[in-house]
């Protein structure tokens, strides 16, 4: 399987993109935390090899626990839910399927030479 | 209008809610000799087995009734409408309800006064204390109530022996066939029957036989038939029948249209009966009447089935008939037997002795045209042919609903399981001989849909379970791709996992495996609200050395945690990060513990009182059997977490009755209670099986789980699995082995024993799965910078960080 990232977009080149761990250290469809400028991010391999980066904090409990929750699908897309109360987010958009209002911040994932990578800017 | 009652029974209370229920607007005023509101007379025996008065109280009839308790009607005036009870009180109305029930008849034999009856709690009470003293018990009556009283004078501990005039056991209700096989059943209970003769006197400690017979007796009980309680009607000039009984027309009217009769004490078509669902049918036909309607009651069905210890016995329908089909298993104390028309075309009646499956399926179908040859419908049940029955087919007799209000329940008010149905029909809330009929009504009307798990997978855990077991799937990955669809979610993800586990074992953090496991299980810890997480070691049955205790306060002081002591016999731990997790293991498992499951759906702990060896009362070793168990069921996984509790004699300090099992010791062995419930919806235990020794209370036990895990739904605890199964059918599986399935449950817990592995060492010493335990993938050294604490009691508390949403 080719690992990939989000699909690159104009002015990515311009990110700064910062090295967060081996792709094989993620488990698939589990997430990890990272420390990244100061910033929270989880961020999760999918069954199918994506790499997701969203927001480490789970807006309804407060605590910073979004990368220990279940990742899985809901109709097509992937999700992740908070380990918490259960919400659960789009990993694509961050927004929460439960309560459209709520959405954790998203950032542009890529893999360079076996490397995620992830941009916070 | 202003209604009175005289009686506060089943059928009063039935009409007190009815007239409620329809919105009747005038007074009513109820008068009951009884020290208590109306209960469940026909759960009575329960009470002998720890169920409290309070649980048998009919709930709230809904009515701002005033309710009178502890005084008797003695005199009606019917010329001025009046009542008037023992305590001088006088009550007038414009509508006056009968309701008296009846009292037990104790035939006029010499010493008769020194014999208790078998009707009330009260009774009840006296029979309890006069056994404390006894050895040995003497029941005069073998019928269907006489074996309910023999049973439970041997539940006291009482050598017992049922004496009955008939030539066999409940010769109203079985053929002389059924008879035999039932005594085969009654005598391997340990109790001992006389046929064929009646009782001449009871002397001091003992029984005369009117064959000379003299049988020891501590303790006797007359259960030889009822008599309508009528004396108000007859000191009044009502009619009553020859053998008893207020004479009432189809509208429940007596011959003075101001009053009623109805229930036990009434005369209904010529007929007493003695069964609770036909007084409550009286019961609603008279409030109809008092509101102005025209309901009738022409009759009801006699059905019964007797609820004795292990053993079904049930008749329905005409115990004659031209065509007759008989199956007898003298081997296995199997009795059946149809009677059909001399066309063999309508089904007239039946009766079992030690299998009622025909009569939960075949009752509704009496008087109709059969669906299958009759040899076949004996074996209706596991494996025999579908009953499908009419709308208009009784399914609960006890509070007559038909199978149509079933079926409306369940399309028009959303009733999706057993618990709802009980709710909205009342269904299933009296002897729960009908409760298999309603889960098969359910499943008939297809409300499988509810049991899918998620979007994921349509089905209920119980058939995902025989999928992955039937077809020996490993992967979550292979079970998705072949039985359901998408990549899951966190409702079946962890399902599965449970499943998987409870199959084959292994590590819950294996390869794939790590990535169904909800936060809790994946960290083997709980999670607090600020993403910190507990720790719990496992203490079997509580009991722990002083120096482990030490061990446990090093731990808590040298890693600044909170400590705390739990509900459930052991020592929280709070606040630890993810990354210190296996570091307190590390220092846990070194000194001898196992961190253990205070997560999960899996056993947690095993409660114990003091026992045997130190408490003045105890009568076993109750901390011994705690700690056995703990140790055998660890780690089990299961549809929901699994609590139990041993406790060393009847004071029940352990309070075992409150967990999903439960043992009690007594004098000859273990008592194995079954379902009970703290949480949400408490619930007492069941009693399952009495005086088990240590082997068999462990067979027991390993059958009940490996069941429950098997065919539970989804988060559901034992106690609402019984709900749903019923507790006959469970003995049945478990103790009959009825479907044939108990060796391979006894494998499958050999296979859970021989196999589990203390998990938190796996990890300690797997440095693959000690991967996951750092705080930032990119920088492990750091700590997680939200996490902050302050102090309170001397102790740390999280401190709150602001909840905003972006
Ligand atoms: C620690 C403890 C409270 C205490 O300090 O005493 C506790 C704490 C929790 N209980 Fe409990 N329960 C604790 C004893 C009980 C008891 C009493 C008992 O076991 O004797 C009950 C009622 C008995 C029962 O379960 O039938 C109890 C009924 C519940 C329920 C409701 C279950 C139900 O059927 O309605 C939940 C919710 C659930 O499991 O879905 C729950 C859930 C929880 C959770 C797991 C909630 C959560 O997900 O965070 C708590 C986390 C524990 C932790 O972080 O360590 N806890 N909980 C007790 C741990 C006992 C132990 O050593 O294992
Ligand atoms: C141990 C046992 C097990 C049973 N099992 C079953 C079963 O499995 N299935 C089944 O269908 N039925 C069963 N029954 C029968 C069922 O309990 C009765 O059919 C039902 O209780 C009848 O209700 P009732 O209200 O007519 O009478 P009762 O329950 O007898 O109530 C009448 C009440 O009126 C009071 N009373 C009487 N006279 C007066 C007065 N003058 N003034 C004030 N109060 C008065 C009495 O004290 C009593 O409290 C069982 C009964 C017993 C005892
Ligand atoms: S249940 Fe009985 S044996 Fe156990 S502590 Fe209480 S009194 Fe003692
Ligand atoms: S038949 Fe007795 S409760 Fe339904």
């Amino acid at each position: 399987m080719t690992p990939t990232g989000r699909a690159t977009a104009p002015g990515d080149d311009l990110r700064t993109w910062v090295p967060i761990c081996a792709y094989a250290d993620l488990i698939p469809e589990r997430g990890a935390a990272a420390l990244v400028a100061g910033d929270q991010i989880a961020v999760f391999r999918t069954f199918d090899g994506r790499f997701f980066a969203v927001g480490n904090r789970d807006p309804y409990s407060g605590a910073y626990v979004m990368s220990r929750g279940i990742v899985g699908t809901r109709d097509e897309e992937p999700v992740v839910a908070t380990p918490m109360h259960k919400q659960v987010f789009s990993l694509v958009t961050g927004v929460c399927l439960d309560d459209p209002e709520t959405a954790l911040p998203t950032y542009p994932t890529r893999v360079t030479d076996g490397t995620l990578e992830v941009s916070v800017e | 209008m202003r209604i009175v009652v005289a009686g506060y029974g089943p059928a009063a209370h039935r009409l007190v809610e009815t007239l409620a229920r329809r919105g009747f607007t005038g007074t009513i005023t109820v008068i009951g000799e009884e020290p208590r509101p109306a209960y469940d007379r026909v759960a009575l025996t329960s009470y002998l087995k720890g169920t409290g008065a309070g649980e048998l109280t009919l709930p709230d009839p809904g009515a701002s009734a005033r309710v009178l308790l502890g005084d008797r009607v003695v005199r009606v005036d019917r010329g001025r409408r009046t009542v008037t009870t023992r305590d001088g009180h006088e009550e007038p109305y414009d509508v006056l309800v009968l309701a008296t029930g009846s009292a037990p008849f104790v035939p006029p034999v010499p010493g008769a006064g020194r014999a208790f009856v078998y009707r009330t709690i009260e009774d009840l009470d006296a029979i309890r204390a006069a056994s404390a003293g006894a050895t040995t018990g003497v029941v005069v009556g073998g019928g269907l109530l006489g074996l309910e009283a023999a049973d439970a004078l041997r539940g006291l501990g009482l050598a017992t022996h049922v004496v009955e005039m008939g030539p066999w056991l409940m010769p109203r209700q079985v053929d002389e066939g059924g008879g035999a096989v039932l005594r085969g059943h009654v005598e391997r209970l340990g109790l001992t029957v006389h046929t064929g003769t009646g009782l001449d006197r009871i002397e001091d400690g003992r029984v005369v036989l009117a064959d000379g017979t003299s049988i020891d007796a501590g303790v006797v009980v007359f259960s030889a038939g009822v008599r309508p309680r009528d004396e108000l009607a007859r000191r009044a000039g009502l009619p009553v029948g020859e053998r008893g009984g207020v004479v009432v027309d189809e509208g429940m009217r007596t011959a003075d249209p101001a009053i009623y009769a109805v229930g036990e004490c009434a005369l209904a078509g010529g007929m007493v009966y003695g069964l609770v669902g036909p007084c409550n049918a009286m019961a609603e036909v008279a409030a109809d009447r008092v509101l102005g309607g025209s309901a009738s009651f022409t009759g009801a069905d006699l059905s019964t089935k007797l609820k004795l210890l292990g053993v079904d016995v049930a008749s329905f329908g005409r115990l004659s008939g031209a065509l007759d089909v008989t199956y007898m298993d003298p081997v296995g104390g199997v009795y059946k037997k149809l009677f059909v028309s001399d066309d063999a075309r309508t089904l007239l009646g039946g009766i079992c002795v030690g299998d009622a499956t025909p009569y939960t399926l075949l009752r509704p179908l009496v008087g109709r045209e059969l669906t299958a040859s009759p040899s076949d419908l004996l074996f209706a049940g596991a494996g025999g042919p579908r009953v499908d029955l009419p709308d208009d087919a009784p399914v609960c007799s006890c509070n007559n609903v038909t199978r149509g209000e079933i079926r409306a329940a369940i399309a028009e008010r959303g009733a999706t399981d057993v618990p709802a149905l009980k709710k909205c029909t009342r269904a299933g809330t009296s002897c729960g001989s009908c409760l298999p009929a309603l889960a098969s009504i359910l499943a008939a009307e297809g409300v499988a849909q509810d049991k899918a798990l998620c979007e994921h997978f349509a089905h209920s855990r119980s058939e995902l379970f025989d999928i992955v077991r039937v077809r020996g799937i490993t992967t979550f990955s292979r079970l998705i791709a072949e039985h359901g669809r998408g990549r899951g979610c966190d409702i079946c993800k962890p399902v599965v996992a449970s499943i998987l586990a409870s199959l084959d074992g292994g590590h819950v953090l294996e390869g794939e495996r790590a990535a169904l496991q909800d936060t809790n299980d994946h960290f083997l810890a709980n999670i607090q609200k600020n993403g910190t997480y507990s720790v719990v070691p496992r203490i079997p049955g509580g009991e722990i050395t002083p120096e482990k205790l030490i061990v446990i306060g090093e731990v808590a002081r040298d890693f600044g945690l909170y400590t705390k002591i739990t509900g459930g016999q052991r020592i929280d731990l709070f606040g630890a990060r993810v990354e210190e997790l296996p570091l307190i293991w590390k220092r846990l498992v070194d000194a001898g513990f196992e961190s253990g499951h205070a997560y999960g759906k899996a056993l947690r702990t095993v409660k114990s009182c003091v026992g045997s060896a130190w408490c003045r009362y105890g009568v076993r070793d109750s901390v011994g059997m705690a700690i056995a168990l703990e140790l055998r069921y660890r780690g089990l996984r299961s549809p929901h977490k699994l609590k139990a509790a041993v406790s060393g004699c009847a004071r029940e300090c352990a309070e075992a009755r409150g967990k999903d099992f439960g043992v009690i010791a007594t004098e000859t062995g273990w008592n194995l209670y079954v379902g009970g419930n703290g949480g949400f919806t408490p619930r007492h235990a069941e009693l399952l099986a009495t005086d088990l020794s240590d082997e068999e209370l462990i067979r027991s036990i390993d059958r009940f789980l490996m069941f429950y895990i098997r065919t539970a739904d989804r988060l559901q605890r034992t106690s609402a699995w019984i709900e749903r199964i019923g507790l006959d059918h469970l003995r049945d599986v478990i103790v009959g082995d009825s479907l044939g399935i108990c060796a391979d449950l006894d494998a499958a817990m050999e296979r859970h024993v021989g196999g589990y592995f203390d998990e938190w060492r796996a990890t300690v010493e797997d440095p693959e799965k000690l991967r996951r335990f750092v705080s930032f993938v990119n920088a492990p050294g750091t700590p997680d910078p939200s996490i902050v604490f302050e102090t309170r009691r001397d102790q740390i508390t999280p401190v709150l960080v602001e909840v905003t949403r972006s």
